[in-house]
């Protein structure tokens, strides 16, 4: 029986949901910080999660979160408001107490130091002061007397930690008891107590009858009998009163045995009553049939409530097969059409009628699988509104996160994937992208810096934009690091995009000392790497004084891919078409050798390596005569063009990816497979291989090449 | 005859803590995720009992309770308040609501099942 790890990961998961509520009701907060139902909101979630974690024994968790929670549970009752400290204290404390579910989950080590900078503060907001918790021990909340006024319980209520009998030898308890109206009003009932008593010993029950009125008398809700109970048991006071509880208040208790000289209230008199009026039918106690009733009614049945999403849970696994399997069945309805269309059957046959049909509803089966793996990027963007916090602080550049098309919806294992890469462009965006406190005054821009990451749906792909409002890129201070890197030579000529685009290269960091947020040893061409394994590409634009924007753009999935269909030394192969510039060719274009074995293509003024993709993937030695061959010009993310030569072209279409790792590892310049039409199996060329096979990564280093050969 | 609990609350952790604990001491349980729809099931299901939090979007705990008290055939229903701690003025408030009686979270099996043999027959 593993429910309790079940329980476990359903805690885990909610906490997720809930961490992500907080988020946003923080980001209401920073609108409006005084909207009640966002307070409520806000502290609910983090009520569940100190709720969880102590049925868990997640014990920092719950310290951690029941600070927070009264510090919410102040400004809720009015007690307490939210100023911009608050705020801020509220949004790191919303981080760590997610650091603090990562550690349970995950077993570490959180880090406490900070927790306990932060508990601290919480505490010192908190107007209860550091004496939130509850003192252990602390006197009973309630006592008869309390209700019942001028009576005095006292020494019967709040003795609590005197044992009634220190040994098996004392005698019977015992006890004199009067219902009160309000605990039949609450749903209470004496039997029921009596019950309890006698599993804790002997017990005798005398039930003194004399208050009692005739039936025809009888109101239900007035107290007319007084019981003793006679209860032979080891246990203490405590333990007796713990079974009269939740009738404290409700009830007229004495314990007669302990001290026969106290004060009897004989008087039952009622108490205030909150509860409902005392004019009520007499057989109103229990149950009944509540199909007549005209009970909840008009403002309780839609069920359509902001926030109950209409969704279920599905095990990720379980859409990996059903996308696998539409997969295949859009191979082998590609098959049987080729079949049918070698039939050559007349133009009105009612197989090709069906075979369309087919088409379109496998293409709209795939759609749709597809779309079940579809996510909103919103709890990305939420992640990253965290790196903006954090970085702020650490360089002490004000920053406020904007996000656009937080809706917008890309596959969960893109999403997943996305998460290093737009950490590192966040870190650079503040740390690099926006200038200090005083060259932003100086240029006369607002202290608080903006940084917008946005996404949106632009044909067939997702575009995902991060733009600061910053400085733009030193262009002179790029090119020097890069001449000091070696990564081009002095008098190279570039444009300012082709500077720009030198931060991807490998090994490249503007600042001059490694900062410990940008630093950790990656570079934007990791960032690069990750985008492009995920069949995307990066771009950067810099406007002087204006800032910087990077686009990501993706494929919507990962499932399929554009692709041209190509022949290479006989083996059909498919090369992605998301860097195909142009095809050409090579008969009709020019191309000049270089060097022993070497060729480039002068095209639009650039000279352009040109590689034969038969020899890149080791079907061939590269042909002598290319008059025959195509070339198809393909663009890397920074700029770099090559040539590659095939034999001839086939066709673009879009190929169902099939990959190769899990059985052949990692094969070189191919990055998974396909199946077509005919049933053949066809590889995918891995482009971005081709690049690092040509050496020819910096257009700058080859254009020169060119020039001064 | 099986008794039948509905229990009321927002967190899905908590509901099927409740749900397999309940379900394990024998009991049928019925879910509801607030006081607005635990309200509309308690129309249907006709619970012996019914157990729910208190902080609860839409209608909490405090106006779940009062909601079954102001009905004429299900006032007598005996209800149990969920409370992390023993914060006093909350059980003051559940119970000037109505409440019955109260479970502290976090509960373990003969916590829960003691409480509720305490006001269900």
């Amino acid at each position: 029986m593993n429910s309790k790890t079940n329980l476990r990961e359903l805690f885990f998961q909610e906490c997720e949901d809930l961490l992500e509520s907080l988020t946003d009701g923080f980001a209401e907060l920073e609108h409006d910080s005084t909207d009640m139902e966002t307070i409520n909101a806000v502290f609910r979630a983090v009520h569940s999660i100190k709720g969880g974690a102590g049925a868990f024994g997640m014990e920092t968790l719950v310290e951690f979160a029941h600070a927070f929670e009264n510090l919410l549970d102040e400004v809720r009752a009015g007690e307490n408001t939210v100023n911009p400290e608050m705020l801020s204290l509220f949004l790191q404390s919303g981080d760590h107490l997610a650091d603090l579910v990562d550690a349970a989950q995950s077993g570490t080590e959180p880090d406490l130091v900070h927790g306990g900078e932060l508990l601290a503060q919480l505490l010192t907001l908190s107007n209860a002061g550091g004496d939130a918790v509850p003192a252990a021990g602390g006197a009973p909340e309630t006592s008869c007397t309390n209700e019942i006024g001028d009576v005095d319980f006292q020494p019967l209520t709040l003795d609590l930690d005197s044992p009634l009998s220190e040994g098996e030898e004392a005698g019977p308890v015992v006890m004199r008891f009067t219902a009160l109206k309000d605990l039949y009003v609450n749903g209470n009932d004496p039997a029921l107590l009596f019950r309890a008593l006698e599993e804790m010993g002997d017990l005798s029950v005398e039930a003194d009858l004399t208050a009692l009125r005739s039936l025809a008398e009888l109101d239900w809700d007035e107290p007319a009998i007084t019981w003793t109970l006679t209860l032979d048991t080891t246990r203490t006071e405590t333990e007796i009163r713990e079974v009269f509880e939740f009738v404290e208040g409700f009830c007229l208790l004495e314990f007669l045995s302990d001290d026969p000289g106290s004060d009897t209230p004989v008087d039952p008199a009622p108490p205030h009553s909150a509860g409902p009026d005392a004019t009520a039918p007499a057989n109103a106690s229990m149950a009944g049939s509540p199909t007549d009733q005209d009970s909840v009614r008009s403002d309780g049945p839609t069920r359509k409530a902001a926030g109950t999403k209409n969704t279920i849970r599905v095990d990720l696994d379980r859409v990996e097969r059903l996308i696998n399997i539409v997969g295949e069945l859009v191979i082998s309805e590609a098959m049987l059409s080729q079949s049918v269309t070698e039939m050559k059957l007349d133009s009105d046959n009612k197989v090709g009628t069906a075979m369309g049909q087919l088409k379109q509803l496998s293409s709209q089966l795939q759609e749709s699988v597809i779309a079940i793996r579809a996510q909103p990027v919103k709890s990305l963007f939420q992640r990253m509104s965290r790196i903006v916090r954090e970085v702020s602080q650490t360089t002490d550049k004000p920053a406020r996160f904007a996000t656009e098309g937080d809706y917008t919806e890309v596959d969960k294992t893109v999403i997943e994937r996305l998460v290093d890469p737009l950490t590192h462009m966040i870190r650079n965006a503040v740390d690099h992208g926006l200038e200090d406190r005083s060259a932003r005054a100086a240029a006369g821009k607002p202290e608080q810096g903006t940084v917008t990451l946005s996404a949106a749906h632009r044909s067939g792909r997702v575009l995902i934009r991060l733009s600061d409002d910053g400085g733009g890129i030193n262009r002179d201070k790029v090119r020097s690091i890069a001449e000091a890197r070696g990564l081009i030579s002095p008098d190279a000529e570039l444009s300012q995009s082709e500077i720009d685009n030198l931060l991807f290269l490998p090994g490249f960091s503007t600042n001059d000392e490694v900062t410990n947020l940008s630093g950790r040893g990656v570079g934007m061409d990791v960032v690069k790497n990750e985008i492009q394994a995920l069949g995307g590409r990066v771009s950067i634009e810099s406007e002087p004084g204006c800032g910087t924007s990077l686009t990501i753009s993706l494929p919507l999935t990962l499932a399929v891919l554009e692709g041209m269909i190509v022949e290479v030394a006989g083996a059909t192969v498919v090369v992605p078409t998301n860097m195909l510039r142009e095809t050409l060719r090579a008969a009709e274009a020019t191309i000049h050798a270089m060097g022993p074995g070497d060729r480039v293509l002068a095209s639009h003024g650039e000279m352009i390596p040109v590689i034969d993709l038969g020899a890149f993937l080791g079907f061939r030695t590269p042909p002598q005569d290319l008059s025959e061959h195509t070339l198809l010009l393909i663009d890397s993310e920074t700029g770099a063009r090559i040539a590659t030569v095939v034999d001839h072209l086939h066709e673009q279409r879009e190929v169902v990816i099939k990959g190769l790792e899990k059985n052949y590892g990692q094969v070189v310049g191919i990055s998974a497979a396909t199946i077509l039409g005919n049933g053949q199996i066809a590889l995918i060329v891995d482009t971005d291989q081709l690049f690092e096979k040509s050496r020819a990564v910096q257009p700058s280093a080859l254009f020169d090449k060119a020039i001064g050969a | 005859m099986r008794q039948k609990i509905l229990a009321v609350d927002d967190s899905r952790t908590m509901r099927g803590m409740l749900e397999q604990a309940l379900t394990t001491a024998g009991y049928d349980v019925e879910l509801a995720e607030d006081g607005k729809q635990g309200l509309e099931k308690l129309e249907n299901d006709k619970p012996d009992l019914a157990i729910t939090d208190i902080n609860m979007p839409r209608l909490d705990g405090f106006g779940f309770i009062e909601g079954v008290r102001n009905q004429p055939f299900l006032r007598g229903l005996p209800i149990l308040v969920l409370t992390t701690e023993s914060a006093p003025e909350l059980k003051e408030r559940a119970r000037s609501a109505g409440a019955t009686g109260w479970i502290v979270k976090p509960f373990d099996e003969v916590k829960l099942v003691a409480a509720i043999r305490r006001v269900l027959a």
